[in-house]
């Protein structure tokens, strides 16, 4: 019953092995390795998502009759990469209809189809930040315990700065052991400031980091916050008051709120994106981790219930893989 | 759009228990409702399929079909095979060897395994175990430092490794620590891993040669999605496995990664992480479980944790008050709020409770009623002490007092006034007629109760 996983261990994508043999030296930052195009990167990145996708919908698309087992068949794909219930029975009504009024009546015609509506589905997210809204632009990263925020901050200090700004990272997260030194640790192999204080209050750290950065003519301040779940009513109301501190110490800031989402997350990524949307109004997501066997669906279920901006998605483990989102590369890359 | 796991299999049963017969046509039915339902929490694809094959085939068996409610027989069906998929009775840790015994942590990134690592230190060392956690986490920054603040804050022993040594190092070292210090429990947490990460999944099993762990626990979060079953297949297929820990099910992820993870692995869930705290972690009871997703309540871990988180001496208190129906005041009134907050308030209480009972409390919301709470008891804390006891004292110019020291209304104070007359009414209503009689009285009468 698990044949359909069992087809996609045949091939070992040796891609992915290149770059997981970087992580194994410890401490060093990667980044020696020869730059590759962005379609590269994330095509290695998305390696498994498309032999997991891609070799079930080439076996699916490879010619004949378009008939209920195949929609089956495409069901079962979208199911099973986190897709959704919702989204998975809207893609499926919107390739019928395409398949009717077209008049298609080959498989392989199904995958431009199926291409078609996801892109449609995806690509009103793909809005790049812009960070020249405000001085210091100030982003305050939100999200669940274990998603990948400090490490998505670290990438984003790492981002901003090749792009010549200066970057003042804020230790917001008081709460875990030793998140503050993890913080620290990034800022130094990227030459960042971090801001921090020995404990307290995550809005009283922010506030600091925020009138340092005014006073220091810095480009853009990265706040971290503490990961919490949204049922944890109170934590919910303790990031809300973080927003109104920083609003106080620069009006209009935070300029962004980046929700970071890691890809494994199934279905409860959605119930993620409402409830911080509701508290924070979420300006930006970050998609993280999408470099494992997760197929990073769930931002079809997520276009279609709260259409947010996916601003970037991280692909790799080393410093620089964290990458612009682009609809039709990630969709395209899905199809490779 | 659906709520959860237990409200959608809820929806189910109602429409189930409408029939008096089963045709084939409404068993096809329940199942697509209950492959949906799964699906939505994040069940695996494959493990739905096989589940509701299971459930289809006994639900058209002889023993629904000759019963003479085979609604309530499918449910009894489903609960079954739910609670048959969780797994057995779980039997906790096992540590029976020559010590030190040692548990090796895995996972993906993010999963959890640090926390659940001080967790499980805590949990043994309240056993009267000598614990020493290590960790070989040397690529995430600080990951070390984070298991040392967290051993120094349980008082437990944390071996002296740091980012330069290599993992395999840091494994022999530890053990060889362990073993001449005498500790009975070796703890060793290990850097976060993808399943297709080949070099660093080699890296696990040679760390698992050298310690020949007799735990080896698979951290998994409860709010991962489908890829759960490739993820715990990869980690099942790399190291021989004894456990899983589901973490995070604090979370509102009905957690369908565990059927899966379950399910693939072979290997029982032992523990679930259910705070970020180091004492929330709790033995997993797969019954208890599948009843929770059922919506038949989970009655029995209410009761654990009221017996965790109530003075017992003050409930005993309040209790004789209410049963004598005398005595009862705005203190006592404010001490059973306060004790239902501690409970996790009121939308935790309702979570656990059947739902037949959380039904009957109506369209509550349980975050309306835990802010409603918390106004009430500043009010009650504008009060002087006199008049928390005799609140007939209470007239219009108290009340204004009140009111501007709560800085509420005047008609809040009303409002609290007449419901603490309606609650001590039905305290001798209570003491008079028993428990039925109450329940009936009470709608209406609770904050965000309506």
């Amino acid at each position: 019953m698990f044949d359909f996983f069992k087809k996609d261990k045949t091939p070992p994508a040796p891609a992915v092995e290149l770059e997981k043999a970087a992580p194994v030296q410890p401490q060093v930052p990667t980044q020696d390795k020869p730059t590759l195009s962005w379609t590269e990167r994330l095509k290695r990145g998305l390696a498994k998502t498309r032999s997991q996708l891609g070799n079930q919908l080439a076996s699916l698309f490879g010619g004949g009759k378009i008939d209920e087992d195949v929609y089956e068949e495409l069901e079962t794909i979208l199911l099973t990469s986190d897709v959704g219930i919702a989204a998975t029975l809207a893609l499926l009504e919107q390739i019928r209809t395409r398949v009717r009024r077209q008049n298609l009546n080959d498989t392989t015609q199904l995958r431009e189809a199926l291409k078609q509506s996801l892109l449609e589905l995806l690509a009103p997210l793909e809005k790049p930040l812009d960070t020249s809204t405000g001085q210091p632009f100030v982003i305050m990263l939100a999200g669940v315990n274990g998603a990948g925020k400090t490490t998505t901050i670290g990438k984003l200090a790492n981002l901003f700065q090749a792009q010549g700004k200066s970057v003042l990272i804020a230790a917001g997260d008081t709460f875990r052991a030793a998140a503050r030194e993890q913080l620290q640790a990034w800022g130094e192999r990227n030459n960042v400031h971090v801001v921090a204080q020995e404990s307290g209050d995550p809005a009283a750290v922010i506030f600091d980091a925020v009138n340092s950065a005014r006073a220091r003519g810095i480009d853009i301040v990265l706040a971290d916050t503490a990961g919490r779940l949204p049922t944890q009513l109170n934590l919910m109301e303790e990031i809300r008051k973080v927003q109104r501190v920083i609003d106080k110490a620069l009006p209009g800031a935070p300029h962004e709120v980046l929700l970071v989402l890691d890809a494994n997350t199934g279905q409860n990524a959605v119930t993620q994106v409402k409830a911080f949307d509701d508290a924070l109004k979420v300006t930006g997501l970050v998609l993280s981790k999408l470099d494992g066997t997760a197929k990073g669906g769930v931002i079809a279920a997520i276009a279609q219930s709260r259409p947010i901006p996916i601003r970037y998605i991280g692909v790799g483990e080393s410093i620089d893989d964290l990458r612009q989102f682009k609809a039709s590369e990630f969709i395209d890359a899905l199809f490779e | 759009m659906f709520e959860n796991l237990s409200s959608r299999l809820q929806q189910v049963v109602k429409t189930l228990r409408g029939h008096a017969r089963l045709t084939e046509d409404n068993i096809a039915d329940a199942m697509r409702e209950v492959r949906m339902a799964l699906l939505e929490a994040d069940v695996a694809l494959p493990v739905v399929k096989e589940f509701i094959g299971q459930v289809k085939e006994r639900a058209q068996g002889r023993e629904v079909l000759q019963s003479l409610t085979p609604g309530q027989a499918v449910i009894q069906v489903v609960h079954e095979e739910l609670t048959k998929l969780m797994g057995q009775q779980n039997s906790g840790l096992n540590l029976s060897t020559t010590p030190p015994a040692i548990i090796l942590m895995a996972g993906l990134q993010g999963s959890g395994k640090t926390t659940t690592s001080a967790k499980l230190a805590r949990l043994l060392k309240a056993d009267k175990k000598k614990v020493l956690l290590a960790s070989a986490d040397v690529y995430r920054p600080a990951a070390i430092e984070q298991l040392k603040t967290l051993a120094k804050s349980l008082e437990v022993d944390c071996f002296d490794s740091n980012a330069t040594q290599k993992p395999s190092d840091i494994a022999i070292q530890a053990l060889d620590f362990a073993k001449r210090h005498f500790y009975d429990v070796l703890i060793f947490d290990t850097a976060g891993r993808l399943g297709i990460d080949e070099a660093m999944m080699a890296e696990i099993k040679q760390l698992h040669e050298y310690l020949q762990p007799i735990e080896t626990l698979f951290v998994v979060d409860a709010m991962q999605g489908q890829d759960a079953v490739n993820t715990a297949r990869a980690f099942g297929e790399t190291l021989p496995l004894t456990g899983v820990v589901l973490t995070k099910l604090d979370g509102d992820a009905r957690g369908g990664a565990a059927l899966s993870v379950r399910h693939v692995t072979g290997k029982p869930i032992k523990f679930i992480g259910v705070s970020e705290k180091v004492d929330g972690i709790e033995l997993f009871h797969p019954e208890r479980m599948a009843s929770r997703v059922l919506g038949m309540g989970d009655v029995l871990s209410l009761i654990e944790q009221a017996q965790k988180n109530v003075d017992l001496d003050e409930a005993r208190k309040l209790a004789d008050k209410v049963k004598s129906g005398k005595g009862f005041d705005l203190e006592d009134f404010k001490a059973q709020m306060q004790q239902m907050r501690k409970m996790g308030g009121m939308g935790a209480l309702m979570d656990k409770m059947p739902a037949q009972v959380a039904g009957m409390a109506g369209q509550m919301n349980g975050e309306a009623g835990d802010k409603a709470m918390r106004r009430i008891e500043g009010i009650i804390n504008s009060m002087t002490p006199l008049e928390r006891r005799k609140p007939e004292l209470i007239k219009a110019t108290r009340k204004r007092r009140i009111a501007a020291g709560a800085g509420v209304q005047v008609q809040e104070v009303n409002r609290l006034l007449n419901q603490f007359e309606e609650v001590q009414k039905m305290m001798k209503m209570f003491s008079k007629g028993g428990m039925g009689k109450m329940m009936r009285a009470m709608q209406g009468r609770f904050p965000g109760m309506r």
